[in-house]
């Protein structure tokens, strides 16, 4: 796909779109587990239910929501894993 | 002699060789084509038969069979553990010294469980993805005479993403059917906000959940365990006392690949086109099934359905022709029943534009699932389905 880490930094993003099952937050999970704390994740999903799903969970694990932002036909919903 | 190496003889690497065999036997037979399939045991294994080994009687013996008996005759079988691929020299470096060329690679090398990554997991958990784990854990249901029991989720991703779900209902069916169920709690965690990941799915298996009494976590990903107070932790800073723990472990890629520079630690997922299946921008490289980063469950049918697209576009490669969209393109497909307990199941059908839409759950589902384990041997790793 889809999951891209360019440079030390650097935005990491995970195209969840076209993903069911396991669906674009459990993809999210996926990158945050693999993550260190500051990384900045940015997921694509064309599931109109991410933009509430991802950042409830967010906000229950404690990370940080940077942005939720309308693409061409799709959601772009960027975390900072803060812990 | 253009060499196709396969590596991993599971669902997708079995069936692509078959299927490839099937596009390509004259210029096999010609000598100008050779098909090679590189497993580590020699043995293909029914994974999706792992659970029933603590759910529903199954024996570990009838889950696997010899690969070469499920291979055609003209694809040859190397067993042997790989240690590296050499992309510099293409080529693929085994444990044991040998060293296998190849012009086309498939990587079919599937996930690995890693229990231990989740410290006290040997004495405090039980999992059903390996057939001695399955069995342990039946001992474990067997002794049980009530108490809580927890079904959660320790890593992600995992394969087949309803099982958990299905473990629980299964085991709240039996818990019945023994007579202890009063004596007895059942607790379901799911990763995110609700039961199941999709929408749909969620919307018909809550009702299921509240009628079985099975009480649903959301938000809920185990991170630990604390062994003294016999109670699972999570990243999200909450915990639930058990009495009997099943976690789903933490599942990565093959180290190999991480090793061999083909897949980024430390998940160790191969970064795959999801239309053509090519390994980062290599024409010639392929992965399907659960190997890939792709966003789609990782299980078998998923595998089933990326294996005519990995065949399409080698045959096209090899025959110097154009490959043909309408079988070269992967969409997403992937298919897979889902049990709900109580004898009845329903279909999960779905690709990247398509979300499932499970019939009402009935007993033809369930049977349906029981029917297509039976019968795998003689259809899927054949390309008969």
């Amino acid at each position: 796909m889809t999951d891209m880490l360019t440079q030390p930094g650097a935005k990491r993003i995970v195209d969840a779109r076209g993903s069911f099952c396991p669906g674009p937050l459990m993809e999210l999970i996926r990158a945050i587990r693999e993550s260190e704390p500051g990384q900045v994740i940015a997921v694509y999903s064309s599931d109109t239910g991410s933009k509430t799903d991802i950042p409830k969970w967010v906000e229950k694990a404690g990370h940080r929501l940077v942005e939720v932002a309308r693409r061409d036909d799709f959601d772009e919903i960027v975390v900072e894993k803060t812990h | 002699m253009k060499r196709i190496l396969i590596l991993g003889g599971g669902v997708g690497g079995t069936l692509t060789a078959n299927l490839l065999i099937k596009k390509l036997r004259r210029q096999v037979k010609a000598g100008e084509v050779s098909i090679t399939v590189v497993d580590q045991t020699g043995q293909h294994t029914y994974q999706p038969g792992f659970m029933y080994i603590a759910m529903g009687g199954e024996r570990a013996e009838k889950l696997q069979r010899p690969e070469r008996g499920l291979l055609d005759s003209l694809v040859s079988l190397v067993v042997g553990e790989v240690d590296r691929v050499d992309e510099a020299t293409h080529a693929v470096q085994l444990k044991n010294g040998e060293r296998l060329s190849y012009d086309y690679l498939v990587l079919a090398t599937g996930s690995r469980i890693l229990p231990e990554a989740i410290e006290h997991f040997a004495t405090e958990a039980h999992h059903f993805y390996t057939a001695e784990a399955a069995l342990k854990l039946r001992k474990a249901l067997d002794a049980f005479k009530g108490g809580r029991i927890v079904v959660a989720i320790a890593g992600m991703p995992y394969k087949c993403p309803p099982a958990p779900l299905e473990v629980s209902f299964l085991i709240e069916s039996e818990l019945r059917d023994r007579g202890l169920r009063d004596k007895s709690e059942v607790h379901f965690c799911s990763p995110i906000g609700r039961a199941f990941t999709i929408e749909s799915v969620s919307e018909m298996v809550t009702p299921i959940f509240e009628e079985k009494g099975i009480e649903v976590h959301t938000f809920f990903n185990v991170e630990g365990i604390d062994p003294d107070r016999h109670a699972v932790l999570t990243l999200e800073g909450e915990e639930l006392p058990y009495d009997l723990l099943i976690l789903v472990p933490p599942h990565k890629g093959q180290q190999f690949l991480m090793d061999s520079g083909l897949a980024p630690a430390p998940g160790g997922w191969l970064p795959t086109d999801r239309a053509t299946l090519q390994v980062g921008g290599r024409p010639n490289v392929f992965a399907l099934g659960d190997a890939t980063d792709l966003p789609l469950s990782k299980a078998g049918s998923t595998a089933h359905f990326e294996a005519p697209v990995v065949t399409e576009r080698i045959v096209a490669a090899v025959t110097g022709r154009e490959v043909n969209h309408k079988h070269g393109d992967y969409l997403g497909k992937v298919m897979c029943f889902f049990e709900i307990g109580d004898g009845k199941g329903t279909l999960l059908q779905f690709d990247y534009e398509h979300p499932p839409r499970p019939p009402k759950p009935n007993q033809l589902w369930h049977l349906g699932k029981i029917v297509f384990n039976k019968t795998y041997w003689h259809t899927v790793p054949k390309g008969r389905v």
